[in-house]
C-alpha cells in the first residue's frame, strides 16, 4: 500500500491505496471524480487527460503514487464556478455529442492553448489537429472540436 | 419561437458533460459492490473439456466462479437473432446455438467460458486468469470466402458447409438477359472490410437482484433498454418483464454495437441472483475489440449493364457476408433486407438480381454497425458506377445524373418504394460547393508539385427508420418497430416528454424539446426529456437505423396533437370561446381578435385542479401515442471528395469533402451537421484506416488502438455540409433521418477519389498508404509491360 497525498482541484486529499493504483482509478474510485473517463487500456484515447502540476497527463498512464505531492486538476475543477472558456466553447460550437471523450478533449484543449500562448506560437487549425493526436472521438468527426478549441483560444 | 423546429439551438445536455457530471454506467456504484470478470477462450475453435476453478475460488475475496453448464441448468435461454431469413430454396436459415457461457465448444477468441465474481475489479481479473480451462484445439475457419470451401472446418454441426442461408432478391432471368444484351458491362470484385465499432465508452453493466422482492435492476450501456428487457425476459428467462427494470443512463456512443444484449450483461444479471450481490462489469478496450459485435465483412462480385445511351439496364450481385461464430440480433437482416433492398440506389434500374450467402466463421459475431447493410450496398454501387464512367469515358456526375430516378413515388425492383427525392438537386449543390469546374486546374497545380489529385463522387439513398412494423414483420422481423411517446404537462405548465428513443449522443434532450417548444411557444428549458428507463417509459424500440427522428419524434408529435386538442377544449371552456378561434403561441392560448387569453401555466392548473372543466372531461393533461409509419423514409444525397496522393509514400490527404444531403425537414441544423461530420469520419475511417485483421488461426491481430487505426483529428478535413429538402409525406414532420448517411456515402466517395488520383481501380479498403503505394506500383508495372 502507498500513502498518496495530493491536491486535487484545490483540495488536499490523502488516501492509502495499493501501489498499483493508477491516477485515473484514484480519481474515479477513491475520490469519485468520475468526469475523468477511461476509454482504452493502451494510453491512446485520451479520455482520461487531467492536468498534473499544470501539464496535461493521461491519468491512466501514471500511478497515483507517482503524482504524490502534486497538484491535479480534473474537468470538475477546471472552473471556479461557471464555465471555463474552453467548456463554454465546446457548448457554443457543438463540440460534443455523447460526451464521453469530452473531458479529455477539454483538458487537452486547455493545455494546448496555454502552451502555444506561452511560446508565442499561432494555434492554427492544422496545429490543433496535430495536437489532438492523443485524443480520439468517435462521434463528432473532430470538425466542431477543432472549432471549439479555436474559439476558446481567442478567449483564454 | 427561437427554440422551435429549424432553430440552431445549443444543447441542453451539454452542461453535465462539459463539467464532468455526466453519469455513465461505470460512473455508478452500488452499496457493497462486487465486480465481475470473464474467463475467455484463447482459441478460435476448441472443445471445452473441463474447467478447474479451485485456485481462483481459494483466493481471499473471490465470491463465485460460474460456468455455462449451470447457466443452462437454470433455464437461461440461448442468445437469439431477431430476424428469420428464408433461403432461395425455401429452407429456413440454419444457425448455431449461442450460450452466454460456452458449453462443450468455444468458437472464437474471446468466447466467454465462465464469469468470476470478486470483491474488487482487480481481484476478479486476477482470479479469471487463475481459472484453468482444459481445451482440445480444433482447426478454425476464419476467411469469409474460404469458409464455404469444401473441407473448411465446421463452426456448428447443425450448419452444414457453414452456410447460414443462401438468399436471393430480384429477378435473375431478366437481369441475365439484360446483361447479355448490354452495350457495355462493368464488373468488379470488392471487399467490404470488417470494422470494430469503437464507441468511446466501453460496454458496462451493473446487475442488482433484490431477493425480498425477487426483482432485478440492470444498469447498462444500451441504445434500447426496453428491447434489452424484452430479450432478457421473454427469451433468456432471467426474470419476467414486470420484475426487471433496465436503465441505460448516459450512453457514450453506440453506432449499433449497444443494440444487443451480450453474454456479459446477461451473465451479470444471472450471477447477481446466484451470489446475492450487486455485480458490476466494465469492458476494457481489449475486451471490446474481442467481443463488441463487428461490422461489415462482405466479399462481393458486382456486374452492371448499360445500353448504348449509357442508361443502366441491369445489376447483378453475388455477395458473401461473414456473420462470425454466432448469429447476433440484427446479423441476419443486415446483409439481406437492409442490403438487398438498397441495390437500386438512386438509379432507375429495370432489372436487378442479388444473391447473398451468409456464413459462419470462427470470429467475433458481426452485426449492424452505423448504416448496417446500406453502406455495403452503396459502396459497391458507387464503385461500379464510377468505374463504368471511366470505362465509358463519361463524366461521373453526368453518368449518375442520366440514370437518377426522377419521378416519385418510384417502385424499385427490390421491394422498396421511394416516396420523395430530388437527386439532381443535391448533385448540383455538391458540384457547385466542390467547384468541380475548377478541378482540372487544381489537378495541374498539384501535378506541378509532384502530387496526384483525384476527385470522387458517391450518390446514395438509404431506407431509414427500420419501420413500418407490418412491412418488417412480413420480411421476418421478430418484433414491431414503431415508437412510443408520452407528453405530460405539469400543473405549473412545464412539460415532460417520455420517449422510447434513447440518446447515445444524438442530442434528444434538445431536439425532442424543440418539438414542444415549437408547438406551444414555451422555452425548451421548460421541457424535460425522460428516456432510458423501463420503469419510467412504458415501452420503446430504441435508437438505431436513423429512426429517432422519423419514428421517435413522430410519436411525440402525435402525443402533442392529443395534448393540444385537450388544451383547446379547456381554454375554449374557460374563455367561453369557440375552439376554432383559439391561437396557441408564445406560451399563451388566445382568442383571436380579442384580448382574452390564458397563460400556459393557467391551462395546466385548470387541468389539474379540475374546478372548471368541460362536462365529462377527465382532469389531468397527459397523453401518449404509438407511431408506426406507413413506409421507410429515404434520406439521400451526393458526396464529393477531393484528395491529393503523394506518389512517393502513398499517403492520401483529403483536401476537400462536400456532403450535400436531403434529410427532409431538419429540426436542428447544428445537430444534423454534427451527425454528418461524425458519420463521414467513420466512413473515412473504413475507407482509409480501419480494418479488423485475424491471422489464419483466428487470433485477432488488431486488438488495441496500437493496431487498429481509428480516425484522428489530423486524418480528416473540416467538412462542407449542405442540405436539400424534399419532406417525406409519411410522417408528421416530413423528416427522413440523418444518423447513418455520412457513413453510407463517404467510403465510395473517398475510394473513387483515390483511384481517380492514382489512375488504378485495383484498390480495396482500407486504402492505407501501403495499399495505395502498391496499387500505384502495380499500375506503373502494367503500363511498362504494355
Amino acid at each position: 500500500m502507498a500513502t498518496v497525498n495530493l491536491t486535487v482541484n484545490g483540495k488536499a486529499v490523502r488516501r492509502d491505496v495499493p501501489d498499483t493504483t493508477l491516477l485515473s482509478e484514484f480519481l474515479r474510485e477513491e475520490l469519485r471524480l468520475t468526469g475523468t473517463h477511461v476509454g482504452c487500456d493502451t494510453s491512446q484515447c485520451g479520455a482520461c487527460v487531467v492536468h498534473v502540476d499544470g501539464k496535461a497527463v493521461k491519468s491512466c498512464t501514471m500511478l497515483a503514487a507517482a503524482a504524490a505531492g502534486g497538484e491535479v486538476t480534473t474537468v470538475e475543477g477546471l472552473a471556479n464556478g461557471g464555465l471555463h472558456p474552453m467548456q463554454q466553447a465546446f457548448h457554443d460550437n457543438h463540440g460534443l455529442q455523447c460526451g464521453f471523450c469530452t473531458p479529455g478533449m477539454i483538458m487537452s484543449g486547455v493545455d494546448m492553448v496555454n502552451r502555444y500562448k506561452d511560446s508565442g506560437r499561432e494555434l492554427t487549425e492544422a496545429a490543433i489537429r496535430h495536437e489532438l493526436e492523443g485524443n480520439i472521438c468517435r462521434c463528432t468527426g473532430y470538425h466542431n472540436i477543432v472549432k471549439s478549441i479555436q474559439d476558446a483560444a481567442t478567449k483564454m | 419561437m427561437s427554440d422551435g423546429i429549424g432553430a440552431r439551438v445549443k444543447r441542453k445536455e451539454d452542461k453535465r458533460f462539459i463539467t464532468g457530471k455526466g453519469k455513465y454506467t461505470d460512473d455508478l456504484r452500488q452499496e457493497n459492490q462486487a465486480y465481475a470478470a470473464f474467463v475467455r477462450s484463447p482459441h478460435a475453435h476448441a472443445k471445452l473439456l473441463g474447467i478447474n476453478a479451485s485456485e481462483a475460488l481459494a483466493m481471499d475475496g473471490v465470491i463465485a466462479v460460474l460456468e455455462g453448464g449451470e447457466l443452462n441448468a437454470d433455464g437461461i435461454g440461448n442468445i437469439i437473432t431477431g430476424w428469420a431469413i428464408t433461403s432461395k430454396d425455401g429452407e429456413p436459415m440454419k444457425c448455431g446455438a449461442w450460450s452466454a457461457l460456452a458449453v462443450e465448444k468455444v468458437r472464437y477468441v474471446g468466447d466467454a467460458v465462465a464469469i468470476v465474481v470478486a470483491e474488487t475489479q482487480a481481484l476478479a481479473r486476477i482470479a479469471a486468469e487463475a481459472v484453468e480451462v482444459d481445451y482440445e484445439e480444433l482447426p478454425a475457419s476464419v476467411s469469409t470466402a474460404g469458409t464455404l470451401e469444401p473441407g473448411a472446418p465446421q463452426v456448428h454441426d447443425n450448419v452444414p458447409g457453414n452456410l447460414i442461408y443462401d438468399w436471393e432478391i430480384g429477378d435473375e432471368a431478366s437481369t441475365d438477359a439484360n446483361i447479355a444484351a448490354a452495350a457495355h458491362v462493368t464488373e468488379i470484385d470488392l471487399v467490404n472490410n470488417r470494422l470494430s465499432p469503437n464507441a468511446m465508452e466501453p460496454r458496462s453493466a451493473i446487475a442488482i437482484h433484490d431477493e425480498a422482492e425477487d426483482h432485478y435492476t440492470l444498469y447498462t450501456t444500451s441504445q434500447n433498454p426496453h428491447v434489452a428487457r424484452l430479450l432478457l425476459s421473454a427469451f433468456y428467462n432471467v426474470a419476467p418483464e414486470h420484475k426487471l427494470r433496465v436503465i441505460a443512463p448516459d450512453v457514450g456512443g453506440g453506432f449499433g454495437s449497444k443494440i444487443y444484449v451480450y453474454p456479459e450483461e446477461l451473465s451479470c444479471l444471472w450471477a447477481s441472483m446466484k451470489t446475492g450481490r450487486s455485480i458490476k462489469w466494465t469492458s476494457d478496450r481489449s475486451e471490446a475489440f474481442l467481443t463488441d459485435a463487428h461490422g461489415r465483412d462482405n466479399v462481393t462480385n458486382i456486374k452492371m449493364g448499360f445500353d448504348e445511351n449509357n442508361r443502366i439496364t441491369a445489376l447483378k450481385i453475388h455477395n458473401t457476408a461473414n456473420l462470425g461464430a454466432y448469429v447476433s440480433l440484427f446479423a441476419t437482416v443486415t446483409p439481406t433486407y437492409l442490403h438487398g433492398t438498397n441495390y437500386s440506389g438512386v438509379y432507375d434500374i429495370p432489372a436487378i438480381y442479388g444473391n447473398v450467402k451468409a456464413v459462419h466463421t470462427n470470429t467475433t459475431p458481426v452485426d449492424a454497425y452505423r448504416g448496417a447493410g446500406r453502406p455495403e450496398a452503396t459502396y459497391m454501387l458507387e464503385r461500379v458506377v464510377e468505374t463504368a464512367a471511366r470505362e465509358l469515358g463519361v463524366d461521373p456526375g453526368e453518368l449518375r445524373r442520366i440514370n437518377y430516378i426522377k419521378d416519385f413515388p418510384y417502385q424499385t425492383q427490390v421491394i422498396l418504394n421511394y416516396d420523395t427525392g430530388d437527386y439532381v438537386a443535391t448533385l448540383d449543390m455538391a458540384r457547385a460547393s466542390a467547384d468541380v469546374a475548377g478541378f482540372p486546374a487544381r489537378k495541374a497545380e498539384a501535378a506541378a508539385r509532384g502530387k496526384l489529385r483525384g476527385l470522387g463522387y458517391a450518390s446514395f439513398v438509404e431506407a431509414s427508420g427500420i419501420a413500418p412494423s407490418a412491412a418488417v414483420g412480413s420480411l421476418g422481423a421478430g418484433v414491431g418497430l414503431w415508437e412510443s411517446a408520452e407528453v405530460r404537462v405539469n400543473p405549473v405548465g412545464t412539460i415532460e416528454i417520455l420517449t422510447g428513443s434513447h440518446s447515445h449522443g444524438q442530442s434528444h434532450e434538445t431536439t425532442f424539446a424543440q418539438l414542444a417548444s415549437d408547438r406551444f411557444g414555451i422555452p425548451i428549458d421548460n421541457v424535460q426529456i425522460v428516456h432510458g428507463d423501463t420503469d419510467k417509459v412504458q415501452f420503446g424500440m430504441g435508437t438505431y437505423g436513423s429512426r429517432s427522428g422519423p419514428v421517435g419524434m413522430s410519436a411525440v408529435m402525435r402525443a402533442l396533437d392529443k395534448v393540444e386538442a385537450k388544451v383547446r377544449k379547456i381554454a375554449a371552456h374557460t374563455l367561453e370561446a369557440s375552439e376554432d378561434d383559439l391561437v396557441i403561441e408564445n406560451g399563451e392560448v388566445k382568442v383571436a381578435g380579442t384580448d382574452k387569453k390564458m397563460a400556459w401555466h393557467e391551462v395546466g392548473l385548470a387541468a389539474y385542479t379540475g374546478h372548471n372543466l368541460p362536462p365529462d372531461m377527465e382532469p389531468g393533461l397527459k397523453e401518449g401515442a404509438f407511431f408506426d409509419p406507413v413506409n421507410f423514409a429515404f434520406p439521400a444525397g451526393t458526396f464529393i471528395c477531393e484528395v491529393e496522393v503523394d506518389p512517393e509514400t502513398g499517403v492520401t490527404d483529403i483536401v476537400q469533402f462536400v456532403a450535400a444531403d436531403d434529410f427532409g425537414t431538419i429540426i436542428n441544423p447544428m445537430v444534423v451537421e454534427g451527425q454528418v461530420h461524425g458519420g463521414v469520419t467513420q466512413g473515412i475511417g473504413q475507407a482509409m484506416l480501419e480494418g479488423v485483421v485475424y491471422d489464419e488461426d483466428g487470433q485477432l491481430l488488431t486488438g488495441s488502438y496500437m493496431d487498429y487505426a481509428m480516425p484522428r483529428a489530423a486524418d480528416v478535413p473540416s467538412f462542407v455540409v449542405e442540405h436539400g429538402c424534399t419532406p417525406t409525406p409519411n410522417n408528421p414532420l416530413g423528416i427522413k433521418g440523418c444518423g447513418e448517411a455520412g457513413a453510407i456515402g463517404s467510403p465510395p466517395a473517398l475510394i473513387n477519389a483515390i483511384t481517380d488520383a492514382i489512375g488504378s481501380n485495383d484498390l480495396q479498403m482500407p486504402a492505407t498508404p501501403l495499399a495505395v503505394w502498391q496499387a500505384l506500383q502495380a499500375a506503373k508495372s502494367a503500363v511498362a509491360a504494355e
